[in-house]
């Protein structure tokens, strides 16, 4: 079955520059475990492709179950530059919380 | 045995931020100290241009306001006030601040400004000594914006500020310092913690971190929002620390909002880059030993956290001129919303282009706001809408040509596809581009001052 990360995992976003952070953190350990699989540097670029045209770093934050990953060049040029209704990227982490993964159940997994 | 504890509360967390905040953090529970944050990358600039218009000006003039409404209440209380609201300007601010205490009526209260942050008439002379100001995210070199600079400011660290409590200031303003020097200032003043006890500097600092954006550690942008009560009267964030630098974030009884391990998780991954270093003037902090645990109602424990040295270096926010931006929008209402805003689009790029206006696409905007902006490629795109706000902008080197794009936005009400409104902000007019230029420089080139005076 598929289920929306928006149900196993919390988010928040902010700017970085001309990119955006956006941390994930998982609501159990076997959320956490998914998260790590799931999202890869390429899976979360393809997820942001019209919004992410740079690289994408990750990080991983396992004290607090979370993934934090970088947006470079998410913000069309960021701070002041940007023309963007979301020149900051406050919204980004909403954002991934729309991606959909799969799994066997939801056993394990909801807050 | 009594364990000493010290609250600190921040009731704003950057300048534009609710004013009942502080307000209701001095009115509803107890807190020792109140941190104010008024900075934010570009506000320097705006306060240079501001001062040299009037020598009077450039800080933040809210705080002012802010103060004449809590300064009675705070000197009651006892409640020491830590604000990075001197803008290139502390001593004005200090001296408009003692108006206050004495429209008020108040008597034997300490002012004091942190400065030494603000670098743009030493830029000559450090560039003398070896400091390049390369930039630090880009590579770039400094000589492609160096005459346009407008403001160059380097983020202090929490020493200045545990001087002015040293010396009994009851209210310290500081020109730029990092957010979490803001709480961290009062802590080591109270424990007597040294610059070298790089644990306990990393515990305050992560504790200025989860406050420094006030309601966001207390259940404000939650993505689980629905579990969130009370929006309006949301409690925002007290730090109580304890000497050996473990602390529970909390709010007051009775308020808005939540505090737990999410809230405060949330705001730990805020603005985050490397979390194994973050950088601060005063302690590289490794943020993947941060240990959360609930300590009852709206309260989180964190403990357990380790620093290491800090860099040789400071780093300075810098801010150029680099060119002028307008962004206008228009309502489209009725049918076929989505297919006439992009008609609507469309029709003011020729027309411009008839003129001989012309922007390169990278310096073009268009957004329709209710058509997956903010998420596009990921939220579903209303296959028909009945109503979009068509937002339409430029940038350009040349105000003129800025200007001229403006003009050419409302007339599509009389003169394109029907439902075409909401054109009540008229003309966009051209404004400048501030540019923020961050790069690092030698700490033993930056002294900090002190300035502390009694009203």
């Amino acid at each position: 079955m598929k289920i929306k990360l928006s149900e196993i995992a919390y988010a928040r976003s902010g700017d970085k520059g001309d990119g955006s952070n956006v941390g994930i953190a998982a609501y159990t350990d076997k959320g956490f475990a998914l998260l790590k699989h799931e999202l890869t540097t390429e899976r979360v670029k393809k997820h942001f492709s019209h919004i992410c045209f740079g690289d994408v770093e990750r990080y991983e934050m396992p004290n607090i179950r979370a993934l934090n990953f970088i947006l470079h060049d998410s913000l069309g040029g960021g701070g002041s530059e940007s023309l963007k209704t979301d020149a900051q990227g406050k919204t980004h982490g909403l954002g991934l919380l729309y991606m959909e993964v799969e799994v066997d159940s939801q056993d394990g997994f909801l807050r | 045995m009594d364990k000493k504890i010290i609250r600190i509360a921040n009731g704003q967390g950057f300048w534009g931020d609710s004013i009942l905040g502080p307000v209701r953090l001095l009115r509803e529970g107890p807190i020792d100290y109140l941190t104010l944050d008024y900075l934010a990358e570009v506000t320097m600039s705006i306060m240079q241009k501001l001062k040299s218009r009037n020598p009077q000006a450039g800080y933040a003039t809210d705080f002012i306001k802010l103060l004449q409404r809590i300064l009675p209440e705070a000197q009651k209380k006892g409640v020491r006030i830590i604000a990075s609201a001197g803008g290139v300007n502390a001593q004005a601010c200090l001296e408009a601040a003692g108006e206050v205490v004495q429209n008020l009526g108040l008597s034997g209260v300490k002012i004091a400004t942190v400065t030494g942050d603000d670098i743009l008439h030493r830029i000559d002379e450090l560039q003398a000594v070896g400091e390049n100001f390369t930039n630090m995210d880009t590579g770039a070199y400094w000589s492609e914006v160096r005459n346009k600079v407008s403001s160059a400011n380097v983020y202090l660290g929490a020493a200045g500020i545990v001087e002015a409590l040293d010396q009994g200031a009851d209210i310290v303003i500081c020109g730029r310092v990092t957010d979490p020097a803001l709480v961290l200032g009062p802590m080591i003043h109270e424990f007597g913690w040294q610059f070298d006890d790089f644990n306990k500097l990393a515990a305050g600092t992560v504790a200025g971190h989860i406050v420094e954006c006030g309601a966001q550690c207390t259940g404000a942008n939650y993505t689980n929002w629905r579990k969130i009560k009370d929006f309006a009267m949301i409690g925002y964030p007290v730090i109580e620390m304890e000497s050996n630098g473990e602390f529970v974030i909390t709010k007051h009884p009775n308020t808005g909002g939540e505090v737990s391990i999410e809230s405060v998780t949330s705001q730990l991954m805020y603005e985050m880059g490397d979390p194994q270093n973050y950088i601060t003037p005063d302690v590289v902090v490794d943020f993947t030993t941060v240990n959360l645990k609930s300590d009852g109602a709206d309260r989180v424990r964190v403990y357990g956290i380790q620093g290491k040295t800090a860099t040789p270096f400071l780093k300075v926010s810098a801010s150029y001129s680099s060119g002028y931006k307008a962004v206008g929008q228009l309502t489209i209402a009725g049918p076929e919303a989505l297919e006439k805003a992009k008609i609507c689009a469309d029709t003011i790029w020729k027309r411009l282009e008839y003129d001989g206006v012309t922007f390169p696409e990278k310096n073009k905007l268009v957004e329709y706001l209710g058509a997956a902006v903010c998420h596009a490629g990921i939220a579903r795109e209303p296959a028909q809408s009945d109503e979009i706000v068509l937002r339409i902008g430029v940038k350009d080197e040349d105000r003129a040509r800025v200007d001229r794009f403006g003009m050419e936005i409302v007339p599509l009400v009389t003169s394109g596809p029907p439902g075409v409104t909401g054109f009540a902000g008229g003309r966009p007019k051209a404004t400048e581009i501030i540019s923020y230029w961050p790069s690092l420089i030698r700490k033993e080139r930056i002294q900090h001052a002190v300035h502390v005076e009694s009203f």
